[in-house]
């Protein structure tokens, strides 16, 4: 039996991986692949709970796939979001994205 | 070391190593790539889990649809000599620093509680029963409604977002 | 009517015209002058009516057989102080004398002011005018008209409060019409001018009223009344014999004395004696009615009144052939002395009027001399009969310059048109030779007798009145009235054997003659000495006729006071004067017992004298030198100064007084310390609130207030950067938090 410590291990390293990419990365669709680990890692999460918590339920299951729901949306309005972006300024770059300041 | 914990080892290896390239690569084809990669091992690592509908999901939505919208986006929103220089931002050491200090705080908390495992097996119709839960209004009927509800917003919303004006 | 309430009316017209100008006609001549002499009129009617009705009284003045009213009018206390009219026998002939006096004075007023002549474009109001009308003639008229009902008001007062305050009118009414012409200007500074002069007047009569004022109070609260009838009359004169007895707190001078002598100081300034004389001669500066109504009949004799009329008080504690009291001793030297110093003074006088105001000078001291030695009816007499004559002889000078102006007109006017004639190549304007004129005019002086002579010729009617006058001045026997007077003085000084008095006195006749002499023959006699005096012309009808009518009077009035035992004519007609004005008092005074002695002195005396003057003066030359001034030498020179006096007295009291209040008060205290106090008290508030503004208020309040502000900006600000815009950096902050957060947590929920 795989231990429930290293999923969860795994799982909370992937996230950081995820997160080191969301906030270090200067290309804004790489923001997103880091978010998509990110929620990777959520849904690896959310699995081995319901594995090795309560298989019986569906609950798990069901919140991993409301998660599935909601990063394929999210991505593709993001994605949106960034081609529309590219067209007004020509530039993907997250920092040069800069107006909601003072 | 049984050969399920090997197998495991050796897919935890592959989604980090390439989750890793993910946010290193220069180029970015190559990070939707290795993202397609790291995708992949977590598809193994549900069937693992023994989650194999969600396997199934998990390779179609994600690496069937999102990374190729990914790399759609990536090649819309291409500029020459856009992969070259540093793709990193300025604050990079911090933000290593921060996943390290939340890995760690992730670890320490996660290993503070005491799980109630339950060592029962999975049952074999799980599926059935998922998908009886989707339909059954006293389950989770209402959710799956949403879900759909806001999947068509997301539609539509993009199509808004990124349509071109005029047309 | 009755007369109290008719007596009571006799000073309200002259009041009512002097309102009536004052307010309303001032600026209608005919109508002003004609309102005045109405007023005068009607007051010398029912003066004169009065007069005649108590003439027929037998045993007027005694107890309650006089005219009396009184009402109370200011309170005092639980009392009040009485206003009332008193006429007894005294009162009648002075208002008899008075108010003619005034009539003839208004008459003659205007003529003087040249009334029937247009306005001269040239006149200025305030100077003396050249040949037309008087600019301020309604004014004139006012103040004439203000003047005579303050001595009508004085005369039939029945308290010395009311007495007093006529008094003080006729002080103010002197000041302003002293000073009538109050823009002439001389070029000679040290010659006083009528501003000058009527300040001069004022100031002078002003120290002898406050002392009056002390004895009047003093007087007051031994008594408790002011009543003349009850002070000297009621109880058979008990209240004056109280105050006889009491000491006061000077030793050796009773109360009654110490009041006599305050009352006697007013005296003295009013009717210029000395040491207060020396306003008299200045005040010749106002138009010369003035100086006839003021300093002959009315003013100068008020205070002689006065006296007169407090003649008990003065004599309290004296009986007919004893000691004199103090305050008649004062009197009798100070007359005496005054009567001597002035004639000399006259003897070496240029100027007409300056000779006739001294010769008042001296004639007010005969009378006070008179009251002094206890002849009380002989100072009466000399009284009335010298406000007649001077009042003539004043009339008559006014006369004299205005004949001798005209003259000089005369001659200015000739020689403009010469000039024209000559140089009619150039175009002289009229108004350029008026201007000559006029100022030739000024260098000239009218006044001055050694431009006159001749006018006999020229002004027949003043020089005969004039000379009647000077003769009845100088004492001429038997047919002018002074010489009945002043015999009675002389008498008088004889029989209560004040021998040094009867030779001052005797000495001062001879100069009065001498010098009436020498002016009646400077002015009159000889030959003109200049051009003006040449074509000098007799005046218009309404200054003669006052002349003549008062020289009627200046001869007839002596015969009603013969003495009854006088050689031949006594007994013709009896002594009425003296039988109707000593009911006045308590007890008759006695019947003078007629002495060869005095009568004599005074023929050799008034007779000697004028033929003196006569001989040496009946014909001086023109740009001849006074032969006295060959005689007399360096006195003459100090005559002719008045002794200094008046340079005296600037020294002593002038100067100092200005010190003290043009430096010590008006310059150190006032502007000084009082001014100083308040700029320093000024400059310090304004110190201290610049101080208190720059250094509390600026950096401590509105700094503390600007420091929030810019405080709480400046945080801002240095908080903004934060706020980027990339939104990685936000998600960066949040991470940041939510690890501080977790680690916080973790370690406090252990």
């Amino acid at each position: 039996m795989i231990p429930l410590s290293w999923y969860l291990t795994l799982a909370a390293a992937l996230f950081c991986i995820g997160l080191y990419g969301v906030l270090a990365r200067k290309n804004a669709v790489a923001i997103l692949m880091g978010i998509e680990l990110m929620l990777n890692a959520v849904n690896i999460k959310l699995l081995d709970f319901w594995h090795y918590l309560t298989p019986t339920t569906v609950s798990g299951q069901m919140f991993a796939i409301i998660v599935f729901v909601v990063a394929a949306s999210e991505a593709a309005v993001g994605l949106a979001l960034i081609i529309s972006i590219y067209r007004r300024r020509n530039t993907v770059v997250a920092e040069e994205i800069d107006l909601m300041k003072w | 070391m049984t050969p399920l914990q090997l197998i495991f080892l050796f897919t935890g290896a592959a989604i980090l190593i390439s989750a890793v390239m993910v946010v290193v690569a220069h180029n970015l084809v190559h990070a939707a790539l290795w993202l397609v990669v790291s995708l992949f091992g977590v598809a193994v690592l549900f069937v693992l889990l023994e989650a194999g509908f969600l396997a199934a999901v998990q390779v179609v939505l994600y690496i069937g649809a999102i990374a190729i919208l990914i790399i759609f986006a990536i090649m819309l929103t291409r500029r020459v000599m856009q992969d070259s220089g540093p793709q990193t931002n300025q604050q990079w050491w911090l933000s290593a620093l921060i996943a390290v200090a939340l890995f760690v705080a992730l670890l320490w908390t996660l290993s503070q509680v005491a799980y109630p495992l339950a060592n029962v097996p999975v049952p074999e119709s799980y599926l059935i029963t998922l998908g009886r839960s989707f339909v059954d209004p006293n389950q989770y009927a209402l959710p799956f409604e949403v879900a759909s509800v806001l999947l068509l917003v997301a539609l539509i919303g993009s199509i808004v977002i990124a349509g071109e004006k005029g047309k | 009517m009755t007369p109290d309430l008719l007596t009571w009316l006799i000073p309200v017209p002259p009041l009512l015209a002097f309102f009536l100008i004052v307010l309303f006609t001032n600026k209608d001549k005919v109508l002003s002058h004609t309102i005045a002499l109405v007023g005068i009129g009607l007051s010398w009617i029912w003066s004169l009516s009065i007069f005649l009705r108590v003439l027929g009284v037998e045993h007027f003045g005694e107890e309650e057989n006089v005219i009396a009213s009184s009402i109370p009018w200011l309170p005092v206390g639980a009392e009040s102080l009485p206003m009332g009219v008193l006429v007894d026998p005294l009162t009648a002939v002075m208002l008899f004398f008075v108010s003619l006096a005034c009539l003839m004075i208004f008459i003659y007023s205007v003529g003087y002011s040249n009334f029937g002549k247009p306005l001269d474009p040239h006149d200025q109001p305030g100077q003396p005018p050249h040949n037309g009308i008087e600019p301020l003639y309604s004014r004139f008229f006012a103040f004439l008209s203000l003047f005579a009902f303050g001595m009508l008001t004085l005369v039939v007062a029945d308290n010395v409060l009311l007495m007093f305050i006529g008094w003080e009118i006729m002080g103010l009414c002197s000041y302003l019409l002293i000073g009538f012409w109050y823009a002439r200007d001389y070029p000679d500074p040290k010659q006083i001018t009528p501003r000058r002069a009527a300040v001069k007047a004022f100031m002078t009569t002003r120290v002898g009223d406050v002392l009056m004022l002390l004895g009047i109070v003093y007087l007051y609260f031994q008594t408790g009344t002011l009543s003349f009838r009850e002070i000297m009359h009621a109880n058979g004169g008990q209240a004056v014999s109280m105050l006889a007895g009491l000491d006061s707190f000077i030793p050796g001078l009773s109360v009654a004395g110490l009041i006599g002598l305050l009352l006697f100081a007013g005296t003295v300034g009013k009717s210029a004696q000395f040491p207060l004389h020396v306003w008299l001669p200045d005040a010749m500066e106002g138009p010369t009615p003035v100086s006839a109504m003021i300093h002959a009949a009315t003013m100068v004799s008020a205070g002689v009144y006065a006296m007169v009329r407090l003649f008990p008080l003065l004599s309290a504690g004296w009986h007919h052939g004893g000691p004199l009291t103090p305050p008649m001793m004062a009197m009798a030297a100070i007359g005496a002395f005054t009567a001597l110093f002035a004639a000399t003074i006259a003897v070496a006088q240029n100027d007409v009027k300056k000779v006739l105001a001294y010769s008042t000078i001296s004639q007010l001291g005969y009378m006070i001399a008179a009251l002094g030695i206890g002849a009380y009816i002989a100072a009466a007499f000399h009284l009335v009969t010298h406000a007649f004559f001077k009042a003539l002889l004043f009339l008559g000078s006014g006369s004299v310059i205005h004949g001798v102006e005209h003259g000089q007109h005369h001659v200015a006017h000739e020689a403009s048109h010469s000039a024209k004639h000559e140089a009619s190549a150039e175009a002289h304007d009229p108004s350029h030779n008026q201007q000559s004129a006029i100022s030739n005019q000024q260098s000239f002086d009218p006044q001055n007798m050694l431009n006159m002579g001749g006018l006999r010729q020229k002004m027949p009617v003043t020089f005969w009145t004039f000379l009647i006058g000077g003769l009845a001045l100088s004492g001429f026997p038997l047919i002018t009235a002074g010489f009945w007077s002043k015999d009675a003085i002389l008498g008088g000084a004889w029989e209560g054997e004040h021998f040094i008095v009867f030779a001052v006195l005797a000495v001062a006749a001879f100069l009065t003659a001498f010098y009436t002499m020498r002016q009646i023959s400077l002015t009159f006699l000889g030959q003109p000495r200049t051009q003006a005096a040449e074509h000098a012309k007799e005046n218009v009808w309404t200054m003669t006729l006052p002349l003549v009518i008062l020289s009627f009077f200046a001869v007839t009035a002596g015969w009603v006071g013969i003495p009854e035992d006088f050689p031949v004519l006594g007994g013709l007609l009896p002594n009425w004067f003296h039988e109707f004005v000593g009911g006045t008092l308590l007890e008759h005074p006695p019947a003078e017992v007629f002495n060869l002695i005095p009568l004599a002195t005074s023929l050799v005396v008034a007779l000697g004298g004028l033929a003196l003057g006569w001989l040496v003066y009946r014909n001086i030359p023109a740009g001849a030198e006074d032969p006295l001034q060959r005689a007399l030498g360096p006195i003459h020179t100090l005559l002719k100064n008045k002794y200094y006096f008046d340079e005296l007295y600037d020294f002593i009291f002038v100067r100092p007084v200005r010190w003290l209040s043009e430096v010590f008060v008006s310059a150190w205290m006032d502007k000084g310390l009082i001014d100083g106090l308040l700029h320093w008290i000024g400059r310090t508030s304004m110190r201290l609130g610049d101080a208190f503004r720059n250094y509390f208020d600026a950096p401590i309040i509105n700094g503390a207030g600007d420091l929030v502000g810019e405080g709480v900006k400046r945080f801002g600000n240095s908080f903004r950067v934060i706020q980027t815009g990339k939104v990685q950096y936000y998600l960066l902050i949040t991470m940041v938090a939510v690890i501080a957060l977790g680690g916080v947590f973790l370690i406090f929920t252990r």
